[in-house]
């Protein structure tokens, strides 16, 4: 009799699609606030726009508890190895939207003092343009992380995320080996980077 | 004013000096800094609202560093330029004045130009390796970032690297 039954309580699924699926509902967001798309984030994340609708409601302070960080406004080059430090800590599996085009390619700010892409030292999955963005627009990008989050498979991720932590142990050793700092080890391997034709340098 | 009063006492202090609608200037050479400002101090300009420099690139000595002062009694300001040479130094004020000090780090680091008796010049802004001084006219805006595309070149010599 109960065989008869199996089909009402077991569903069958890919592990994939399964686990993709709580994932992309149950963004933890963690505000990397530098500028005034902070200040949009605030609005996306209250009453009026409220995110909580796309299950990221729960905003967390620390990178330890987050695993969606948005990156909100110009990140300088001096900030460089601080976002990579703060990305590192992020509980995995993590992504990154990168809010706003400060964030995305430098914006306006093609000065010496202003890392021209976060793409260049953290891996970004969603870009969202605007100076800054609407809230809506922010939203969209969530959106379009979710359906990125409920079709990428989860060994892709996790080589992903090992990419970068491969790229900051080889900062680590640049700066011991070389006695410089982070700024400038980021800095070098940049320019390293760009002579090799690459754009970043995980 | 002012001016009156250290002509007065610090006969051939000043080596130039202009007063475009109320901005008084004086111009003195870095040995004389020290008593100028002792003698302002006494004055009651005794609010240091800034510290800056001005990069002359074709002019002997090539930088001026600019003061800012402010007699909050009598509301007058007075702006003092002293010109120093590259890789001549100027002497602090951090000693007199608690807020020299991070103006002059600033100075020191975007300009390079160093105060000597300072207790603690490091960059201020920049990173403490960076390489160059990025407000000296002919550092590239790009301060050579590779990423850095179209538009990114020095304001100063006609656009080309130098250095």
């Amino acid at each position: 009799m109960s065989e008869l039954n199996i089909n009402d309580a077991v569903l069958t699924t890919r592990l994939d699609a399964v686990v993709n699926w709580g994932r992309k509902n149950s963004l933890w967001p963690m505000p990397f606030g530098v500028a005034c798309c902070a200040i949009e984030f605030m609005s996306m994340m209250s009453s009026k726009y409220d995110l909580a609708r796309f299950g990221a409601e729960a905003m967390r302070f620390s990178p330890r508890q987050s695993d969606m960080m948005l990156v909100l406004g110009t990140i300088t080059n001096k900030m460089a190895p601080v976002l990579r430090t703060i990305y590192a800590q992020m509980a995995e599996p993590k992504w990154v939207i990168s809010v706003g085009v400060c964030a995305s390619s430098g914006g306006m700010y093609r000065t010496y003092a202003t890392l021209q892409g976060i793409d260049r030292v953290i891996p970004v999955d969603v870009y969202v343009p605007g100076c800054p963005p609407r809230p809506e627009s922010m939203i969209y990008g969530v959106m379009k992380l979710q359906e990125k989050i409920e079709k990428e498979s989860l060994s892709m991720r996790k080589d992903h995320i090992a990419r970068f932590y491969e790229s900051l142990a080889r900062q680590e050793a640049y700066e011991a080996a070389k006695g410089v700092t982070g700024q400038q080890a980021i800095r070098e391997m940049l320019a390293d980077a760009a002579e090799r034709g690459a754009g970043t340098i995980f | 004013m002012i001016t009156e009063h250290i002509d007065a006492q610090l006969p051939d202090a000043i080596t130039d000096r202009h007063d475009f609608r109320g901005d008084q200037t004086i111009v003195i050479g870095a040995a004389s800094l020290l008593p100028v400002v002792d003698l302002l101090h006494r004055e009651g300009f005794q609010f240091l609202v800034d510290i800056t420099a001005v990069d002359w690139p074709e002019r002997e000595p090539r930088f001026d560093v600019v003061y800012h002062w402010l007699n909050m009694a009598s509301q007058e300001r007075l702006r003092v330029k002293v010109p120093v040479a590259d890789g001549a130094s100027v002497p602090t004020l951090a000693l007199q004045f608690k807020t020299a000090n991070w103006f002059e780090r600033e100075v020191f680091d975007l300009f390079g130009i160093s105060f000597s008796g300072h207790p603690d010049l490091r960059r201020l802004l920049m990173w403490q390796d960076f390489p160059g001084h990025p407000l000296r006219k002919d550092f590239p805006l790009d301060g050579g970032d590779a990423f850095c595309m179209e538009g990114c070149t020095a304001p100063y010599n006609n656009g080309e690297r130098r250095g």
